[in-house]
């Protein structure tokens, strides 16, 4: 059965938006990738409905979603942390397909775990591209855009898949991480070393001052060598930036892509996922690495992930 | 010359310093190895991003590593730079009437020019793409010339709309997307620097000339972007 499908968005939290894979490749530009805040999440929720991994879908904040199907039908797949759905009055949760039809009502919220879930989609998201991707870069609101109250998602191609409704196994992976590796530096030589032992031997905790652009930290200061005023540097997903009042923030998806603060280490890129679904008041503590062990891990959650991914694709979604 | 410090960045790129205070050799040596590096990119590669006076080379940690990339970039670097291609030259017109100009009269006064006086300053600037950084087309104009180059101002100001014309030190940008900022609004420009165009989306590529013209408050009016 294929048609389209239409959603009214009732009632949406803040830094609810529409987010694919990301469009990488244009830092020099002032872009970032933007893209899922929990990557893994995404491509599980798209592989789920047997959709391309990155393909565009909504990203739920803690502020939660509300949508009514007013016409067609879609099946639908919710990943990403531990969040509760009431489909039509059935309560159920993240890593879960449901087929959403005419008349229907979801409502996502936040449960008992984890920042960010992942509504895909069994069709194509009718949204407007920046540069080629739905990917919302939240700053300037390019690309799918943010989701509002009142407003339509339409889906074009939108299908039911038969016998697909039913849970979608939960990685241990998917996990919020309190835990995060980091490479030392760039920008190292620029505070004691003391300031580092205190950075690597003390807890943080996730302040609400956290958004898709960064993870903002409570903890210690962090004193610099002396006053600053350093050229802008290029920054990373996962760079932890140090501002002038001492500081932490670990620069997320839409972070700005250069900088004058220095970052004091940087987050590998296997436990980005993990630290995206921290919640505010969460602790957080940092563990070095060797650039050598970083790519290990990195490979090594890649291959993680692949193997997860590749399950699902087996994994057989029965009536029960 | 001293070679670059190359550091490994977490699991993913390598920062290629090539020192630690501005200036225009390393700056060239900067974009040298950003060509380089766009000519015969080096297996895994996935992204240069050029600063002032480094370079980040982004990877795919699954295809290279930090070493390989090293000895990469190593290598390019021993070899002489490619020249420079053609530079382009593009006009950003720039209105300076007082309400879009709410500094004007500040720099003035701080510069002992009259608010005119800023104006011929600021046009007779010759400015160069030094980078892209911080938000989507957010191009740093190095060039602002000597008399009215001013620090930062103390408080940044909210909500300064996108296109306003700013200065602080050598650095002139125009904004592209409406956000605070410490540094002295001279003006509005309706050139669009991110432009709905997917084959040419940025008005500027890094190196690229930049020059000012003075347009009328009509001519702003009738060129400015629909809200």
């Amino acid at each position: 059965m294929t048609a389209i499908a239409q959603l009214r968005v009732v009632q949406a939290g803040p830094h609810v938006s529409i987010q694919d894979g990301g469009r990488f490749g244009l830092m020099r530009y002032g872009v970032p990738a933007s893209g899922p805040m929990d990557m893994l999440a995404l491509a599980a929720a798209n592989h789920a409905l047997g959709r391309p991994r990155g393909a565009a879908g909504v990203e739920v904040s803690l502020g939660g979603l509300v949508l009514d199907c007013v016409a067609g039908a879609v099946t639908v797949a919710l990943a990403g942390a531990g969040f509760i759905t009431d489909h039509a009055g059935v309560l159920s949760g993240s890593w879960h397909v449901l087929t959403l039809r005419a008349g229907e009502r979801l409502a996502i919220r936040p449960g008992f775990w984890g920042a960010w879930a992942y509504l895909a989609l069994a069709g194509d998201l009718d949204c407007p591209r920046w540069l080629g991707h739905a990917a919302t870069h939240a700053l300037s609101g390019l690309g799918g855009g943010r989701l509002v109250a009142g407003a339509e998602l339409h889906i074009d191609a939108a299908t039911v898949l038969p016998g697909r409704d039913g849970p979608i196994p939960c990685p241990v992976l998917a996990r919020p991480t309190g835990r995060a590796r980091v490479v030392p530096g760039p920008q190292d030589q620029h505070f004691l070393a003391q300031t580092m032992a205190t950075f690597l031997a003390t807890p943080f905790r996730v302040t609400s001052a956290s958004d898709r652009m960064g993870i903002r930290l409570a903890g210690p200061p962090l004193p610099l060598r002396a006053a600053l005023s350093i050229p802008s540097e290029p920054i990373l997903r996962g760079s932890v930036q140090v501002a002038g009042d001492g500081v932490a923030t670990v620069l997320m998806a839409d972070h700005q892509t250069t900088g004058g603060y220095p970052k004091i280490a940087t987050v590998i890129s296997a436990d980005l996922d993990g630290i995206a679904q921290l919640r505010p008041g969460d602790l957080l503590r940092f563990q070095p690495v060797t650039p050598a062990q970083a790519i290990a891990l990195t490979r090594q959650n890649a291959i993680r992930s692949e193997r997860y991914l590749a399950g699902l694709g087996r994994h057989r979604f029965g009536p029960g | 010359m001293a070679p670059p410090r190359l550091i490994p960045v977490a699991d993913s790129a390598l920062l290629v310093a090539f020192g630690s205070v501005a200036d225009d050799a390393l700056y060239r040596r900067v974009l040298a190895l950003d060509r380089a590096l766009a000519a015969a990119p080096p297996p895994g590669f996935a992204e240069a991003v050029p600063a002032f006076v480094n370079l980040l080379v982004r990877f795919d940690p699954l295809v290279t590593d930090h070493v390989a990339m090293a000895d990469a970039v190593r290598a390019l670097l021993d070899r002489p730079a490619a020249p420079p291609g053609p530079v382009a030259t593009h006009l950003v017109e720039v209105c300076y009437d007082p309400d879009l100009a709410p500094d004007l009269a500040a720099v003035a006064a701080a510069t002992g020019l009259s608010p005119d006086g800023v104006v011929a300053a600021h046009l007779s600037g010759d400015y160069s793409v030094a980078l892209y950084g911080f938000a989507p087309g957010y191009a740093y104009l190095s060039g602002t010339p000597a008399p009215i180059r001013l620090p930062r101002k103390a408080a940044a100001l909210r909500g300064i709309p996108a296109g306003s014309v700013l200065i602080a030190g050598a650095q002139c940008l125009v904004t592209t997307l409406t956000m605070p900022t410490g540094w002295s609004i001279i003006g509005r420009s309706p050139t669009q620097i991110l432009r709905n165009d997917p084959v040419r989306p940025f008005l500027f590529a890094v190196g690229d000339r930049v020059q000012m013209r003075r347009i009328s408050r009509a001519r702003f009016d009738a060129a400015r972007p629909a809200p």
